[in-house]
């Protein structure tokens, strides 16, 4: 017993340490926002409190628009930039992969370079480009330059590499050209990866701050991210318990997303599916 | 006829040369096994005969038409794989029909198809199935039965049962034999198992660093091999290669001072001419009256005894003996004339009596 109580005390500790600040978020959310800005806040929800959530759904808060128009523009842009990664990498990291043509490596190693090269290094640039595209405070502004990925390009290098050269070469000698190969074979096989991809992304996409805080100053592009920064007055009194609800509400996606695809992001992060 | 011609089919990677000009031609429906050590070419040369390579110089035809520059699914041939190379993710049902989906063949045909095949290879019941379910042996079976099923006009196996455990193999073995005589397809069959080889081809073409060093049926190859390397490769334990001298006229061997008969035969040599003789562990005679060799290994395998002797630093002995036969510090032996190979010393090709 004793063997196991400091692993046990360090768990717990790590569950607490992880779980309070949400539980003080879903907690506080219930409660008057004068008691939160005091400082009194209690961490047992007061359940009456519960029709916040239905107000800033609706009407949102000061400073900030309705919360399901700013889930409904993360989600969007979430998932415009998860599928939008993978169906960019997927056929780049085939061609790099499985074709021999002039510059092969030359086309992988730009692609590789440009990890080094993220959107917050590249801010100002980007921006211009839009600018010049007339993209600004729209929602292609919002995700495109989020779409190209090295990321993804590289892992599914890697899945592709780990694929057996006979799996291939049964697959010509069936007569599958190029483009039946990837639909009927490579995307099948490769499709625990896929899964767990689409997971880290969407996260990634539904986390952005800086870029769309930068290209989109429509509050009808507000994302929930941007929404809740939006709440937090500076001179106005903050209504603390919408900001709380609001980042319970923004929470929710990305955990259902994580939970449901839990199965294939396991598979495809520890096994290759062979 | 659907046979397959090779003519002077060379292929470099590079400055390395892996096949250095194979000629080949095989009769409709003949199975010829390509047996050689590993990295002497041959897998190179069934992957050119697939499609799967471009050759360096040379042509390939099958039944007649030159498939040298077409796509291997042109060529009219199926493979099967070491590893199998089934598709996870579809059914055993799907892998075998993917082939003849492509080729736009109608939903009624492939499953007639599909069924035949399937019912020829005892693989009804497991349609179903994905591929990790099954055995390696199913696994292997589904592989066949997806050449099968695309009717082509020759067969290719690339080493199918080296990942098959000893048991299987030899059961797998009798199986691929009897369809491919039921069959009746032109096959290639590469391996670098000697007894797949012996069992399996109609020919045998031995291939030793990238050159074809024997064509021939596997009785031939066995008791008339073209080299030393043949000699050694073909038959286990490996035959006795002894250097020696030619003497008495081109009618006897000496061995290290032991003068070796060779009965009737007379070989046009000059007395003195470096050779190698040759023969096999099954073949040499125990003998009172022969010369002595000391024994240095006993190896008891049940059925037979294998007897290692000879002096360290110098030439040994293997023997194959049949259990019982008593064993003791030494034993005396002769060389059966009639049993005897015959190898030029310089150059290791067979010599021939005039």
């Amino acid at each position: 017993m004793t063997g196991r109580f400091i692993p046990h005390a360090v768990l717990t500790l790590a569950v607490l340490l992880f779980a309070l600040p949400i539980w003080i978020a879903i907690a506080g959310s219930t409660q008057d926002s004068a008691v939160i800005a005091r400082g009194e806040l209690s961490l047992i929800p007061d359940l009456a409190g519960l029709g916040v959530y239905r107000d800033v759904l609706l009407h949102g808060s000061a400073g900030a628009g309705p919360v399901w128009r700013a889930l409904l523009v993360s989600a969007g842009m979430a998932l415009v930039i998860a599928l939008g990664k993978i169906a960019l990498s997927l056929p780049s990291a085939y061609a790099v992969t499985f074709f021999r043509f002039p510059f092969r490596m030359t086309a992988f190693w730009l692609i590789f370079l440009t990890l080094m090269l993220p959107v917050e290094v590249r801010l100002i640039p980007t921006f211009q480009v839009m600018s010049n595209l007339d993209l600004i405070n729209s929602f292609t502004g919002l995700t495109l330059p989020l779409v190209a990925s090295a990321t993804a390009t590289l892992l599914f290098r890697q899945t592709f590499l780990a694929i057996p050269d006979e799996l291939v070469e049964a697959a010509r000698m069936d007569g599958a050209g190029p483009l039946r190969f990837l639909r009927d074979i490579l995307i099948p096989v490769s499709g625990a990866n896929i899964a767990a991809l689409f997971v880290i992304l969407f996260v990634y996409g539904w986390n952005q701050y800086l870029w769309p805080l930068l290209v989109a100053t429509d509050p009808k592009l507000d994302t929930v991210v941007i929404g809740i920064v939006k709440m937090i007055g500076l001179d106005t009194a903050t209504e603390w318990n919408k900001v709380m609800a609001t980042a319970v509400l923004a929470l929710i996606p990305p955990v259902a997303v994580v939970l449901l695809m839990q199965r294939w992001f396991v598979k495809g992060l520890t096994e290759g599916d062979k | 006829m659907a046979g397959l011609r090779l003519e002077g089919l060379r292929k470099s990677f590079g400055q390395n040369e892996i096949l250095k000009g194979v000629d080949l031609t095989l009769a409709d429906g003949e199975m010829l096994v390509i047996v050689g050590a590993s990295g002497c070419g041959k897998s190179t040369l069934l992957r050119l005969v697939a499609g799967l390579e471009t050759p360096t110089a040379g042509r390939i035809l099958i039944d007649g038409r030159d498939v040298t520059r077409l796509d291997p699914s042109e060529r009219d041939i199926a493979m099967v794989f070491q590893n199998y190379a089934l598709y996870p993710h579809m059914s055993v049902f799907e892998n075998m029909a993917y082939g003849l989906k492509i080729r736009g063949l109608p939903k009624a045909g492939i499953r007639a198809k599909v069924d035949a095949a399937s019912a020829l290879l005892g693989l009804d019941a497991l349609l179903d199935r994905k591929p990790r379910q099954l055995s390696g042996g199913q696994r292997q079976r589904v592989a066949m039965g997806r050449a099968i099923v695309r009717d082509p006009k020759l067969f290719l196996f690339d080493e199918p049962l080296s990942n098959l455990d000893a048991k299987l193999r030899v059961q797998m073995r009798g199986e691929i034999r009897r369809l491919q005589r039921r069959l009746k397809v032109t096959s290639l069959y590469v391996t670098h198992d000697q007894v797949e080889a012996m069992t399996l081809g109609d020919r045998l073409l031995v291939m030793h660093q990238g050159v074809p060093v024997q064509l021939a049926t596997p009785t031939e190859v066995f008791e008339r091999p073209a080299d030393t390397y043949v000699a050694g490769f073909i038959g286990s334990p490996a035959m006795n290669l002894l250097p020696g001298t030619l003497g008495r006229n081109g009618t006897a061997v000496s061995l290290e001072g032991t003068e070796v008969g060779l009965g009737t035969r007379r070989y046009a040599l000059p007395d003195g001419h470096g050779v190698i003789l040759g023969i096999r562990p099954e073949h040499v005679a125990l003998d009172p009256s022969g010369r002595e060799w000391p024994v240095e290994v006993v190896e008891l395998l049940g059925s037979e005894t294998l007897i290692h002797a000879g002096r360290t630093g110098a030439a040994t002995l293997t023997l194959r003996l049949a259990n019982g036969a008593p064993v003791g510090e030494a034993v005396r032996v002769s060389f059966p004339p009639e049993h005897l190979h015959l190898f030029d010393r310089a150059t290791g090709l067979r010599l021939d009596p005039a």
